[in-house]
């Protein structure tokens, strides 16, 4: 069996604390490929940042434990060397983080943390690197690019910023791209371009792309495939059109009613799941989610409690980490807001 | 940019100017500088002429006027015009001017306060800057080398260290180097304190280096703590793991990324703590008996000297004023944000 262009695999990565040890990821599987988008959605604390990073290495000067594999291009990258790791980071893999504000370097111009990027895995020469820096600058939508490319990352707005760090990121041409929240601190309408311009350099380069984001709205206009993360788990994962038609659990449908959206329905309230996701110390057995669930008492013998379920395929093709038997998943009439979402 | 330092060394100079009334007042506080100098067989009449000779006898607004101006153009002394005037014919060596900056004039020394402190200052700023110059270069080194090999035996040993010698008193640390370094064990010649004119480059720093190190050690112990923890937060900044993502090497990771931004704050820490150590220098060179600043204002204290304690606050507060101005200009230099708002 030929394996996908990334597939990850049985991915676990824990903290070890003074209070014990943190599952941030735990058994985390999925694949993409080539010019496909996965988005990765859940609340603040599921360890979609933890998670992806473990894909650019991220952890290795860390004291994280990493484990089970991550294959990329025919390579398991967890088997890496920390130089032939170093050689592929921003270069093949490249990623944009969540905080534009935090994540430039506030005493170098935007221009040379740019082309550093550049530099780093090129044979060029500086002024190559400059012209490039400023090519991408432009392709990132930033006026006066031959200008700006000078200016310190305090005199750039933050979806400026944002911008900046999506040139950063695109220099080399990456192969595989890790969006982190990209557009989370900025107005809708920057929101947008950010969106439409991730999908352009996108097609241009046929890039694989991991969307990380709270919002379902960017999950459907974006992504293919769709993974569901609650508490360092996947628990539901699949397509985006079956998916987001068909969510099969609790916890997505939850995520489906929290978010405020202009067009649904009136009499479908606006709800934010209540409670709190669980510490990442000592889970408890059973289902990560049972204590805010409203459906476990559907579930025969309290498994719910005891018992964590198994992420198993549901009826609309694809994964669910669920006790909850199919015909009890009365959602589908909401469920319509956020197909007209999609289109 | 220049209008910056320009308002900068503006502010410093009115609040000199303050800081040298409130000494003025206190001052007057103490009584007639007069009386010190009027002698075993002291008559109310010879007092009087002494304070009318040195303008004491004028209103305290008169005589800060004139000290102010005393420090802008420099000033004669005896003060008293007509009697200067006088003494100038028949006796013009006792007619003392005083440069500017004039700090004033010590009846009790017949000497001026500039003369005296240039006479003990540069044992002082000898001790002072070499002090500096030892603590920030080892205390920066081992701070960053705590900082990269965090949680390591090298890590502990170093904090160790510094948390034994930060706790060790300044009197301690200098009675130990000299009775054991330098007379009972011999390793380093018995310090003394030899001019560059009198013995060279080389035994000028022989003579400072223990005073120094006495002087550097707490200091040191501090910069490596304080190194320490300041490389350890920049290196755990989102701009950290940026550098990372770009596929830097951890070397240019750490020195580049790393560095630049946990030093920078320390620069102004260093600034204003060189100014306090000009103050620790005193416990220094009374250990070693230097003829520096410390000594000056311990002499002029016994003696109740007032012109000269007045002077050296004064050169104090400068000093703290002039490492804040120059502390903030140069922050203004390496950190962006500060130089183009
Ligand atoms: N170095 C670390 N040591 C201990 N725990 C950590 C560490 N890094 C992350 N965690 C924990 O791992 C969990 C997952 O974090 P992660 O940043 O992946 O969340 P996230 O899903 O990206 O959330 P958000 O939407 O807020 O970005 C969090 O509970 C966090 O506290
Ligand atoms: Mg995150």
């Amino acid at each position: 069996m030929s394996r996908a262009f990334l597939s990850v695999e049985n991915l676990s990565v824990n903290f070890p604390t003074s209070d014990g040890i943190v599952r941030a990821t735990d058994d985390l599987s999925y694949t993409l490929e080539r010019g496909q988008t996965l988005g990765i959605v859940g609340e603040s604390g599921s360890g979609k940042s933890v998670s992806s990073s473990a894909i650019l290495g991220l952890h290795r000067n860390t004291n994280a434990h990493v484990s089970g594999a991550i294959w990329f291009g025919g390579t398991n990258l967890l088997a890496l060397s920390d130089d032939e790791m170093r050689e592929r980071r921003g270069k093949e893999v490249a990623m944009i983080f969540q905080d534009p504000l935090s994540a430039l370097h506030p005493y170098y111009r935007v221009g040379d943390q740019i082309s550093e990027a550049h530099l780093a895995h090129n044979r060029v020469s500086k002024r190559a690197a400059r012209a490039r820096t400023i090519e991408m600058l432009a392709r990132v939508g930033i006026p006066q690019p031959d200008r700006r490319v000078d200016d310190y990352p305090h005199q750039f707005s933050g979806g400026m910023r944002q911008r900046v760090m999506i040139a950063m990121a695109l220099i080399n041409d990456p192969v595989l791209l890790i969006a982190d929240e990209p557009t989370t601190a900025l107005d809708v309408t920057v929101q947008a371009q950010i969106l439409d311009l991730l999908q352009d350099l996108q097609k241009e380069f046929d890039t694989a792309l991991i969307m990380i984001t709270h919002d379902l709205g960017v999950i459907a206009e974006i992504a293919d495939d769709v993974l569901v993360m609650y508490a360092g788990r996947a628990v539901e994962y699949g397509s985006a059109r079956a998916l987001l038609s068909q969510p099969a659990m609790p916890y997505t449908w939850g995520l489906i009613q929290s978010i405020p959206d202009v067009s649904r329905s009136v009499d479908l309230p606006l709800r934010p799941i209540p409670g709190n996701p669980p510490s990442l110390l000592n889970q408890p057995a059973g289902c990560p989610f049972y204590a805010r669930c409203d459906y476990s008492k559907f579930v025969a013998d309290n498994r719910c409690a005891t018992e964590l379920p198994e992420l198993a395929p549901a009826s609309y093709g694809h994964l669910k980490r669920c006790h909850l038997k199919e015909e009890l998943s009365v959602y589908d009439t909401q469920l319509a807001v956020v197909e007209t979402g999609a289109n | 940019m220049i209008a910056f330092a320009i308002r900068r060394i503006l502010v410093g100079i009115v609040l000199l100017l303050a800081m040298v009334l409130v000494v003025f007042v206190l001052f007057f506080a103490a009584g007639n500088p007069a009386r010190d100098v009027c002698g075993k067989y002291c008559t109310p009449q010879k007092l009087a002429n002494i304070t009318q000779v040195y303008g004491y006898d004028k209103p305290i607004t008169y005589q800060f006027g004139q000290f102010v101006k005393g420090l802008a153009v420099g000033r004669d002394y005896p003060v008293d015009d007509k009697y200067r005037e006088a003494l100038q014919k028949s006796n013009p060596s006792l007619v003392i001017h005083c440069d500017a900056p004039c700090l004033g004039y010590s009846l009790r020394s017949a000497i001026t306060v500039n003369d005296a402190i240039a006479k003990y200052a540069p044992v002082t700023i000898s001790i002072a800057v070499y002090a500096f110059i030892i603590w920030i270069v080892f205390g920066v080194l081992f701070g960053v080398i705590a900082a990269v090999f965090k949680g390591k035996w090298l890590d502990r040993v170093i904090v160790g260290v510094t948390l034994v010698v930060y706790a060790l008193p300044t009197f301690f640390v200098g009675t130990f180097l000299l009775q054991f370094i330098a007379i009972r064990w011999k390793l380093f010649p018995y310090p003394r304190y030899v001019s560059i004119a009198d013995g060279g480059v080389f035994n000028w720093l022989i003579g400072l280096t223990l005073p120094a190190m006495t002087l550097a050690l707490f200091y040191m112990a501090a910069y490596v703590r304080i190194t320490r923890a300041f490389v350890l937060e920049s290196l755990s900044e989102d701009y950290i793991r940026t550098a990372r993502a770009k596929g830097l090497t951890e070397r240019v990771v750490l020195f580049k990324h790393g560095l630049r931004a946990a030093l920078t704050p320390l620069l102004s820490m260093a600034g204003l703590d060189f100014a306090a150590l000009l103050a620790g220098a005193v416990i220094t060179e009374a250990v070693f008996s230097y003829q520096g600043l410390g000594l000056l204002a311990v002499i002029s204290n016994r003696n109740s000297d007032l012109p000269i304690l007045i002077g050296l606050v004064i050169v104090a507060g400068a000093a703290v004023l002039a490492a804040n101005i120059i502390v903030d200009i140069l922050y203004a230099f390496v950190d962006p944000r500060v130089r183009l708002s």
